[in-house]
């Protein structure tokens, strides 16, 4: 009984003692000049789609949930932003060349078409930003056209 | 008498926490400066490297397109054999190849194209490096058509043959030194669908 108390107390102790680590912050007052949305003719349902679904962690602007305030879920957020944003960015969208942009738009298409994106981990938690099959189908459409316009 | 006991154990171990704590923090700057210094040390070795080869290679082979043609072919027979893993290790020989392309020699516009050519490979090749077959032959999809579009610029010193497979992913081309059909894309199981749909020099 004695070591179950200690024990809890420890994890009680360490859990505490990890909402002290500081995080960054992935936030930006301004929307860049060569955010997709802003070099894009995108339809405003889609626009909100991707938003809700894919900015958190593919953009410089993150809606933060209320668990980033709580460690280690920060971390574990923290990791996934600077992963995502380093696959891709679609704040710095307009700094890729047409080369690029056909190879990222082809790997957002793969990838939303077999479920890969958003990851399950994230839609699990937030109902609202997966894509449904009607979803997938006009957002792929629409960057098939964008593809094949570049 | 019994809280008292109580107290001091709270407080030790609040104590033994919050030591362990930075003690972690510490370490993670020892291994952060650990890394740096290391990543400095691959910097240096990778200089080194640069100048032994050149020195050994006066005809000029390492930086050359011809390199990473070589590492292209061999990812691509992996490919025709279904070995996933080799499949892996040639993406990782190919990043390295398309890091070393010497640019100096060719027009601006040239080397913007080239060099535009080169980082969307790279992470192609990446992908590869680290993907099941599936996936790696994806990839492939596209690095080829970057291997295609280079070619037309640094040209080669060999008869190359564009092929193309009309079944793969609504249509998909890749290059081969020989003319006979080995699709890349789905190995064994359809080996030699396609047709040589170019012949480059």
């Amino acid at each position: 009984m004695r070591i179950v108390k200690i024990i809890a107390l420890v994890l009680l102790v360490a859990f505490v003692g990890i909402q002290f680590v500081p995080t960054e912050r992935n936030q930006n007052k301004s929307v860049p000049a060569t955010d997709f949305m802003l070099v894009n003719d995108i339809p405003k349902n889609i626009e909100n789609k991707l938003k809700t679904s894919c900015y958190d962690c593919h953009s410089n602007n993150t809606q933060y949930p209320w668990y980033n305030k709580i460690q280690p879920a920060a971390w574990f957020l923290e990791d996934h932003i600077t992963e995502g944003k380093s696959e891709l960015n679609f704040s710095e969208w307009d700094l890729l060349s047409n080369r690029r942009k056909a190879s990222k738009l082809r790997s957002i298409i793969k990838q939303i078409e077999s479920g890969e994106m958003p990851l399950n981990s994230y839609t699990l938690i937030h109902k609202d930003v997966e894509f449904s099959e009607e979803d997938k189908i006009t957002i792929i459409q629409w960057m098939t056209q964008l593809k094949t316009n570049l | 008498m019994k809280n008292l006991k109580v107290t001091t154990a709270i407080l030790a171990i609040a104590f033994i926490g919050f030591t362990a704590m930075s003690c972690k923090d510490s370490k993670k700057e020892v291994s952060n400066d650990e890394m740096h210094s290391e990543m400095n040390h691959d910097n240096s070795d990778g200089h080194h490297d640069g100048e032994e080869k050149e020195m050994a290679m006066s005809d000029d082979q390492n930086g050359s397109s011809e390199n990473i043609l070589k590492d292209y072919f061999n990812l691509k027979d992996a490919l025709v054999a279904d070995d996933e893993s080799k499949g892996k290790e040639l993406g990782a020989v190919l990043v390295k190849s398309l890091g070393n392309l010497d640019v100096s020699k060719y027009t601006d516009d040239q080397k913007s194209e080239l060099n535009d050519i080169i980082v969307d490979a790279t992470e192609h090749a990446e992908h590869i490096s680290e993907s099941p077959m599936e996936h790696q032959r994806e990839h492939f999809k596209i690095l080829s058509k970057d291997v295609t579009d280079m070619v037309a610029i640094t040209g080669t010193e060999n008869t190359l043959y564009e092929q193309f497979c009309p079944m793969y992913d609504k249509g998909s081309a890749w290059l081969s030194m020989s003319k006979d059909v080995k699709n890349p894309y789905y190995g064994s199981k359809m080996l030699t669908c396609g047709k040589v749909q170019k012949e480059i020099n």
